[in-house]
């Protein structure tokens, strides 16, 4: 039998009324949420960086340019949603969305 | 103000370590008429707080003139914020104490109702500070007067509650409170009644500025946002984690009495003054005690103290703590009463008892004691309550009647 007044081990530290050290949600993944994922099709794009200003999360990281051209990027797979606003404010359609494989 | 109080010829013994301070020869007042605003407003002026955001409402407005004329008069030292409204209030105090800053506000009535949000962050996230409740009756009808429903509606929040029944105690029970607030990681909130106490002018005895300021000391430290290495506080915790953080909030509340106490005997210490989770007033063979929160229970202890000269055991019993609950004081205290007459000044519509009587009744119940007891509520939107109105209550309960009973209690002129 269970015991009624067990409290499950965290994996982490939590500290009196919820502070935590700066930058932790770097450390808490968010890639189980999503339904679909932004898959960027790096030809199409053209670097304008709409994508990068409408992610909510950040999960849009943009590449370094190399010499000149246009900023490409790429996705945080570890904490995109998967809410698709990339893709839809994407000019040239270059973003798109598929769904995500579910292993049963 | 009073220059007074930088008291010539003030001994106050030897200085103790971590802001202990002892009981020296002499203790030395500065004797004032004041009311309870104004002796919570010096309270906060002595106490070395560094932040003040306040709005101002019946009849907690002379505790925010008061510190605005201190700060504007540059005889208060910490920042004073008039804010637009009483949610703006607490959110900056809930800010200030992030900041490590020591902080106080001051409410009543609709404006702790418009708190209401902060009063849970400000707990849960375990931020020390101090607040003063004009305990004020709640709309509709309007109405300015006391009774405790305001207080009772944030009963649940999470903060320490503490009730007092003078000018003085309300100076003493703040001063106490940035020192309770600080050991324990909970807000406290100190409530007086309106205008019984806010208003009314009674001698304080105020202790000197350098005795408090040491009794307070420096808030500890304590994480804030102003840290070198950057924190995040205030952030959600899903499902997995929510219950882990009320968890510690619950525990804490419950571990708080020894803290609190360890407060009181030194301030006892300072002020000569003695506070403890409750007041007893002629209890130890006492036949029928009337339970009371606030500062009609002066009024109940003078009927007491009157029908004892008469032969009737009657006794008075009042809660200085209200949350955390003294339930072994009041159980201790109760043993041997065969009737108790629980005096709620607030009620809660629809439910088994009104919050007084469900927190009394729940301990009776946890430790086997079946009692005849009598709920009466009263004293709502300042209905009177005199000695007489004490006494009728207590000769009523002196008789045979039913196990159970609650009724509204008028007061007043026949």
């Amino acid at each position: 039998m269970k015991d009624p007044k067990l409290k499950p081990q965290l994996r982490f530290q939590i500290n009196p009324g919820g502070w935590f050290e700066g930058g932790s949600s770097v450390e808490y993944t968010t890639n189980d949420w999503r339904l679909e994922r932004p898959v960027i099709n790096l030809d199409k794009c053209v670097g304008c960086l709409y994508c990068w200003i409408y992610c909510p999360e950040p999960a849009i990281i943009p590449l370094d340019r190399e010499g000149r051209g246009p900023t490409k990027v790429e996705v945080d797979y570890d904490h995109c949603k998967g809410c698709g606003i990339c893709a839809q404010v994407c000019p040239t359609k270059a973003i798109e969305m598929v769904r995500e494989e579910v292993k049963v | 103000m009073c220059p007074g109080l930088s008291h010539q010829g003030h001994r106050d013994g030897q200085r103790g370590g971590e802001g202990v301070v002892e009981l020296g020869e002499r203790l030395e007042y500065k004797k004032m008429l004041l009311t309870g605003d104004d002796a919570v407003a010096y309270a906060v002026k002595q106490s070395r707080v560094d932040l003040v955001a306040a709005y101002p409402i019946t009849p907690q407005t002379v505790i925010v003139e008061r510190i605005a004329e201190f700060a504007a008069n540059g005889e208060f030292e910490g920042e004073f914020v008039p804010v637009e409204s009483e949610h703006s209030a607490m959110s900056a105090c809930v800010g200030g104490a992030l900041t490590g800053a020591r902080v106080f506000t001051a409410t009543a009535s609709q404006g702790l109702a418009l708190m209401h949000e902060i009063l849970y962050a400000a707990a849960s996230m375990r931020l020390p500070m101090a607040m003063a409740v004009a305990n004020r009756a709640l709309n509709a009808p309007l109405n300015i007067h006391n009774d405790h429903s305001d207080i009772m509606g944030s009963r649940d929040s999470g903060w320490i509650i503490l009730f007092s029944e003078s000018p003085e105690e309300a100076y003493d029970r703040v001063i106490q409170a940035f020192k309770i607030s600080e050991s324990v990681d909970l807000p406290v909130a100190v409530n007086l009644d309106a205008f019984t106490l806010t208003h009314s002018a009674e001698i304080v005895r105020m202790l000197p500025d350098e005795v408090i300021a040491r009794f307070v000391g420096r808030p500890p430290r304590r994480p804030t946002l102003l840290d070198e290495r950057s924190k995040s506080f205030g952030l959600m915790a899903l499902p997995d984690t929510y219950q882990y953080f009320k968890d510690d909030h619950y525990r804490s509340m419950e571990e708080s009495p020894p803290s609190i106490r360890r407060v009181e005997e030194e301030y006892k210490g300072i002020s000569g003054r003695s506070y403890e989770p409750i007041k007893k007033y002629a209890l130890e063979d006492a036949d029928v005690v009337m339970i009371m929160l606030g500062s009609y229970a002066g009024t109940a202890r003078m009927a007491a103290r009157r029908m004892r000269s008469e032969g009737h055991k009657v006794g008075v019993l009042s809660l200085g703590w209200y949350r955390p609950f003294p339930k072994r004081e009041i159980l201790d205290a109760v043993e041997d009463a065969d009737t108790l007459v629980v005096m709620d000044r607030a009620l809660s519509y629809g439910a088994p008892a009104n919050p007084l009587m469900t927190d009394i009744i729940t301990m009776l119940y946890e430790a086997g004691m079946r009692k005849r007891i009598i709920n009466v509520a009263y004293g709502l939107g300042g209905g009177e309550f005199t000695e007489d109105d004490a006494r009728t209550l207590l000769e009523y309960a002196l008789k045979e009647g039913p196990r159970r009973e609650f009724f509204f209690y008028y007061g007043g002129r026949e």
